[in-house]
């Protein structure tokens, strides 16, 4: 059970100020979820926080690889 | 035991307006680059990436880029550790000594990265305690950390805001990260203008400078504006501006690509000439920056990379001492003018101990010609030898309570308030002690304009 960055990502931080779990890492610029780490947020909040404050549509998927906010979801969303 | 500074003149009477507005004697605006006139020529600032995240979506910004509208750097630009930011800003200080404000203005959100921003301050205010503080916000993560902001000594906060009116509201932000979910569209909005004026409240309740960015965007938020304008004069906001929608298709924001224009020159003038019937207007505004550096409209970022300072040996306390030095020799008021601080229970001659002043007059000079501007009310912080050095809140307040002069002249001035003094960039002086007043503020203001040529002379 883990979320996973794509490279939709824009590295804008946000994630990694709202995990409850420590379970984002920014290695050489890029923005990754440790899956050993990440309980998508069960126990700790409802939602799962990262793709509650991501940005950028399809940046996050879930553990079947579906992306969380799926495109049009974050409607007049302007990075693409 | 406390001291009672006469408090500062409301600061809802304050600002460098466009729209002719009454004249503004708060310190804390004086010499600031980004609110007054005069100070935007003479004191520097710098504005430290350190915030990247950010809890809003606002559709004038698309978070890849650089913000088209405050000029931010976007996620692409280079983001600073708290200590990164503290050794630029020795660095900067080095270079730059007029450098008076460190702001932290994004690429996201101050509050949106709260241990980082404070973490940042501390380390900064540490290095240079004479450096004032500023932050700037959407507003949705202020209120809960308003005894915070008052603690970290930080004097302005920047909150933008563009509506009152959740339905309009909607149209410009299409979500918003609060209480640990993702809100959209009238929610929202909702959630943002009742936290933004929370936050107001606040800050302004607390003495904080308040200044209000609007984002004019034509056919949304026109009527806004002034109703902005005239609820933040009635929670004694300073100062309003007024900033154009800059849109274009590049950008790739929702607005640059839905086609939606900014204002022209015109529509600009005259909704700031509207707004400005309530609250003073910020008229020289360069829409600069987060990692801007220098004075305004000067941006020497480029000079400070993170390439540039590795590897870069700086002397901290060197540095600490030149730039309180300066700060104190560049108060100089709208021309070469000094405010100077005088213990003195006579009026006619230097005749207290700073401890014991029970008032201060302030004097303001060029060298030439003397004048009274004042009289300082403080609560004698020592009372007798129990209370020396005694580090409570008295004597920091007192010193805050002048942090407008350049000098104070007293008897004597003890080792702990002279430490103090020098720290917060005002010059101790007792060689004068029971002199007459007038002679002695002539003395040490053509001293101060000597030594400001000279320091502006070496980094010439
Ligand atoms: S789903 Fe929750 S635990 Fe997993 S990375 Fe995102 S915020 Fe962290
Ligand atoms: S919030 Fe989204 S875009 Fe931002 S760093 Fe995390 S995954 Fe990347």
């Amino acid at each position: 059970m883990a979320y996973a960055i794509t490279d939709r990502c824009i590295s804008c931080w946000a994630c990694l100020t709202v995990c409850p779990n420590q379970a984002i890492a920014h290695v050489e610029g890029l923005f990754m979820i440790d899956p050993q780490h990440c309980t998508e947020c069960a126990g700790d909040f409802p939602d799962p926080q990262c793709s509650s404050i991501c940005p950028v549509e399809g940046a996050i998927e879930n553990e079947w690889g579906e992306p969380v906010n799926p495109p049009g979801s974050l409607s007049s969303m302007s990075a693409r | 035991m406390t001291a009672q500074i006469l408090s500062f003149p409301a600061p809802s009477s304050c600002g460098s307006g466009s729209t002719g507005s009454q004249e503004c004697h708060d310190p804390r605006v004086a010499d600031h680059p980004c609110y007054s006139k005069d100070a935007h020529h003479k004191f520097a600032r710098i504005h430290l990436p350190v915030a990247p995240a950010c809890n809003i979506q606002c559709n004038y910004c698309n978070r890849k880029y650089d913000c088209s509208n405050e000029s931010r750097p976007g996620v692409v630009s280079e983001v600073l550790s708290p200590e990164e930011a503290a050794y630029k800003v020795l660095a900067v200080a080095d270079a730059i000594p007029q450098l008076s404000v460190v702001g932290i203005a994004g690429p996201g959100d101050a509050f949106a990265n709260w241990p980082r921003t404070v973490a940042t301050l501390k380390a900064v205010k540490k290095a240079l305690p004479v450096l004032r503080l500023c932050l700037s916000s959407n507003g949705l993560n202020v209120a809960a950390h308003a005894d915070e902001v008052v603690e970290l000594g930080i004097e302005h906060v920047t909150l933008t805001i563009n509506t009152l009116d959740p339905e309009i509201g909607a149209r410009i932000y299409p979500w918003v990260f609060w209480e640990h979910k993702r809100w959209k569209g009238l929610e929202a909005a909702q959630i943002l203008v009742r936290e933004q004026w929370r936050a107001v409240e606040a800050l302004t309740s607390r003495g904080m400078l308040v200044k209000i960015n609007s984002v004019y965007i034509p056919g949304v938020n026109d009527d806004e504006l002034p109703k902005i304008s005239r609820k933040a004069a009635e929670f004694g906001v300073a100062i309003h501006n007024v900033m154009p929608l800059i849109s274009d298709a590049s950008h790739g924001t929702h607005f640059g690509l839905a086609g939606q224009r900014g204002p022209d020159e015109a529509e600009l003038e005259a909704m700031r000439e509207r707004c400005g019937e309530h609250l003073p207007q910020m008229g020289h505004c360069h829409q600069c920056r987060a990692d801007a550096v220098g004075m305004l409209g000067e941006d020497r970022g480029a000079e400070f990379g993170r390439e540039a300072l590795a590897g870069k040996a700086l002397d901290a306390q060197a540095i600490a001492a030149r730039h309180a030095a300066v700060q104190a020799a560049l108060k100089s008021g709208s021309g070469a003018k000094w405010k100077i601080a005088v213990a003195t229970g006579d009026g006619l001659r230097i005749d207290q101990h700073f401890g014991h002043a029970e008032a201060f007059r302030i004097y303001e000079s060029d060298g030439q010609s003397v004048k009274l501007v004042a009289l300082r009310r403080t609560a004698v912080y020592c009372q007798g030898p129990s209370d020396c050095g005694d580090d409570d809140n008295a004597l920091p307040k007192l010193v805050q309570g002048l942090s407008d002069c350049a000098a104070v002249l007293a008897v004597r001035i003890g080792y702990e308030p002279w430490q103090k003094l020098e720290r917060a960039g005002i010059q101790p002086v007792v060689e004068h002690a029971f002199a007459a007043i007038e002679p002695a503020v002539l003395a040490v203001a053509q001293k101060l304009h000597a030594q400001m040529a000279a320091l502006l002379e070496n980094r010439a």
